[in-house]
């Protein structure tokens, strides 16, 4: 069985996620890449065949127009039962559409994915993390949009040097035409969907960053904001985590001076540990937090940073 | 300007949500239209009010409940409500909710042509973000989604969507499926003449025969995806909540240092 895998990368470079996708991929199926976009570089076909993928299936243009990157996966996925994407908010759009085409079932957001009898199953979570569902795709073929984090990326046991094909797609006339295109710089270090910790400050910081982004280099992670932070413009919206900002499930989330709305809270409550640090005993973030602090985030961060460089320089 | 709104009934954000035989279990007390689509509403009334004469629908598909949610848009200034309502749609997936959808607007669009159907960009209870697109898709109507910034004119709409990336301009002819962030606008709230006039503004309710979709189309038996098990999460066991009174850093430290993760 056929798992196609849709590539993510930026600038030629394959994001992590994918990685996660394809070592999925690998349980379910023999997993194939899809890439659409300018041709890889050699290292990253190499990449992709570390993580098992046979097949590197290229559809070479710039497919910024939904109706022609769904086209252009659909081609290149033809003979998969399973179709792997990465949760995004494009790619969701994408599948929707390629799901119209072929008759196939889609769950988005999903957490894991499996064969059970014949059908992928998949897990997730739902109403702001609250629940768990299992969902039965009934079709005989499926797509799923996997969440980042959610598998972990393992290079195969055999690695294959894969064969690259470059398939020539007639794109159709799509209504919509993309007229400017203003590029948002790439963000420094870990791109926050993908972090495995993230640090958030909300508007407890005052505005001021820099220790929850101290932390957040510390520990490897990305920095992460509320919602009310990017509105005062202290922090710019990429950095938004939330319903309507980005969701994260990394395997540590700290929360600094938020209050916990649960906006917020459906944008990274199935993170896998939270620590919060808030002044309010009472603000709704302590319910989910596995281990919280009620303070000044200005008093307990600067003694948390020392304690583990302290730590660190020990060990 | 003729302008149709898609407006969803969800549980409310703040209550205990639940499922029930793998649905999402909706009750008027304790739902109402999704917050998001407060955004589709307001930006249907500001192009309406921009030109100056026009009608803005209402459109919901779902249970008994769901009137709730163009009630809520009649209250924020909508000029027409339709519920679709029909047994047959319960526990349809996406596709089949778009389909309905589709029918009971190209039911509207035969009365007189519609410009734009607007949407919100996610339902706040499962948050897919997939319906937009499939309705533009079964509509054959420009897809221009996740608009934070939407203009109309000369037959023509233009989005701009923040994406990770990129700011993209879109531009597309009308007739368009346009779906909204809660950046594109402030919605208003409802004064007391519109909520005291929606009260007695009527509902138009179809039936699936009523917008001609064959009921085996749709619902759960014609789902493509079905929820086999749902669980609430258990809470988070071994939770440690310490107060400040000097060393709270440290034991935050420790607590981190303790699980591998510093
Ligand atoms: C449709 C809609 C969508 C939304 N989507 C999102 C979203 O995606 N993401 C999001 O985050 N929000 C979202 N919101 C907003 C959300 O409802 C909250 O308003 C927001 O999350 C609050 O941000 P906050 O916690 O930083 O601020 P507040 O709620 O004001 O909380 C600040 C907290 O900081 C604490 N504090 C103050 N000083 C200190 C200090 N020195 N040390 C420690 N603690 C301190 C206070 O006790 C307080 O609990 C949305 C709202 C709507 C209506
Ligand atoms: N049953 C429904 N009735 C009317 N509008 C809906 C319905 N389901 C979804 N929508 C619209 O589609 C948007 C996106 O929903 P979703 O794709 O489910 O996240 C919502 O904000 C609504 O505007």
């Amino acid at each position: 069985m056929i798992a196609a895998v849709l590539v993510e990368h930026r600038d030629g470079v394959v994001a992590q996620p994918s990685l996660e996708a394809l070592t999925l991929a690998r349980s379910v199926g023999v997993p194939v890449a899809v890439w659409l976009g300018a041709s890889p570089s050699a290292e990253a076909v190499a990449l992709l065949g570390q993580y098992g993928a046979t097949d590197v299936r290229v559809v070479d243009a710039e497919l910024r127009v939904v109706a022609h990157a769904a086209d252009a996966l659909r081609a290149a996925s033809d003979d998969a039962e399973l179709v792997l994407v990465v949760s995004t908010f494009v790619n969701k759009e994408i599948v929707t559409r390629m799901a119209l085409a072929t008759g196939a079932g889609v769950v988005v957001d999903a957490a894991g994915a499996e064969r059970i009898d014949g059908h992928i199953e998949t897990t997730q979570t739902v109403f702001a993390a609250t629940w768990n569902v299992r969902t039965r795709i009934n079709t005989e073929r499926a797509i799923v949009a996997i969440r980042p984090n959610t598998t972990t990326a393992k290079v195969a046991d055999e690695r294959t040097a894969p064969t690259v094909t470059t398939l020539a797609v007639a794109l159709p006339t799509a209504r919509e035409a993309i007229v400017d295109i203003a590029r948002v710089a790439p963000p420094e270090g870990i791109p926050l969907a993908e972090a495995p910790v993230v640090v958030s400050g909300g508007r407890g910081t005052g505005g001021d960053y820099t220790l929850v982004r101290d932390l957040a280099d510390l520990l490897g992670g990305a920095v992460g904001a509320s919602r009310d932070a990017t509105d005062e413009g202290w922090i710019s919206h990429e950095h938004m985590v939330g319903q309507t900002g980005t969701t994260v499930t990394p395997a540590l989330y700290v929360a600094c001076g938020i209050s916990g709305a649960v906006h917020h809270r459906g944008g990274m409550q199935a993170s896998g540990t939270i620590v919060a640090v808030n002044m309010d005993p009472d603000a709704p973030i302590f319910d989910i937090a596995d281990f919280g602090v009620v303070g000044s985030l200005f008093d307990v961060l600067p003694q948390a940073i020392e304690r583990i460089k302290a730590h660190r320089a020990a060990s | 300007m003729r302008v149709l709104v898609a407006v969803k009934f969800v549980p409310d954000l703040q209550s205990q949500r639940s499922f029930t035989d793998g649905l999402v279990t909706r009750v008027a007390e304790d739902g109402s239209m999704n917050e998001l689509d407060e955004n589709a509403v307001e930006a249907a009334l500001q192009l309406v009010e921009a030109q100056g004469d026009g009608e803005v629908y209402a459109l919901t598909v779902g249970g008994p409940d769901a009137v709730a949610a163009v009630r809520k848009a009649l209250q924020l200034g909508a000029t027409y409500a339709i519920h679709v309502n029909d047994g047959a749609i319960a526990g349809s997936d996406v596709f089949g909710t778009a389909a309905v959808l589709a029918a009971a607007i190209r039911k509207v669009n035969a009365e007189a042509p519609l410009d734009l159907v607007i949407t919100g960009m996610a339902a706040l209870d499962g948050l897919t973000s997939m319906l937009p697109t499939a309705l533009a898709v079964e509509l054959g109507w420009s897809q221009l989604t996740f608009a934070s910034k939407l203009e109309v004119a000369a037959g023509e709409a233009t989005i701009v969507r923040h994406l990770p990336d990129a700011y993209e301009t879109v531009a597309a002819p009308l007739p368009a499926v346009v779906s909204v962030t809660d950046e594109a606008n402030k919605p208003r709230y409802p004064n007391f003449k519109l909520i005291m006039a929606a009260r007695t503004k009527p509902v138009t309710v179809w039936t699936l025969a009523d917008i001609g979709v064959d009921p085996a189309s749709v619902g759960a038996a014609a789902s493509r995806t079905t929820v086999i098990d749902a669980s609430p999460r258990p809470p988070r066991a071994d939770r440690t909540i310490v107060t400040d009174t000097g060393e709270a850093g440290t034991a935050l430290a420790d607590f981190l240092i303790g699980r591998g993760l510093a």
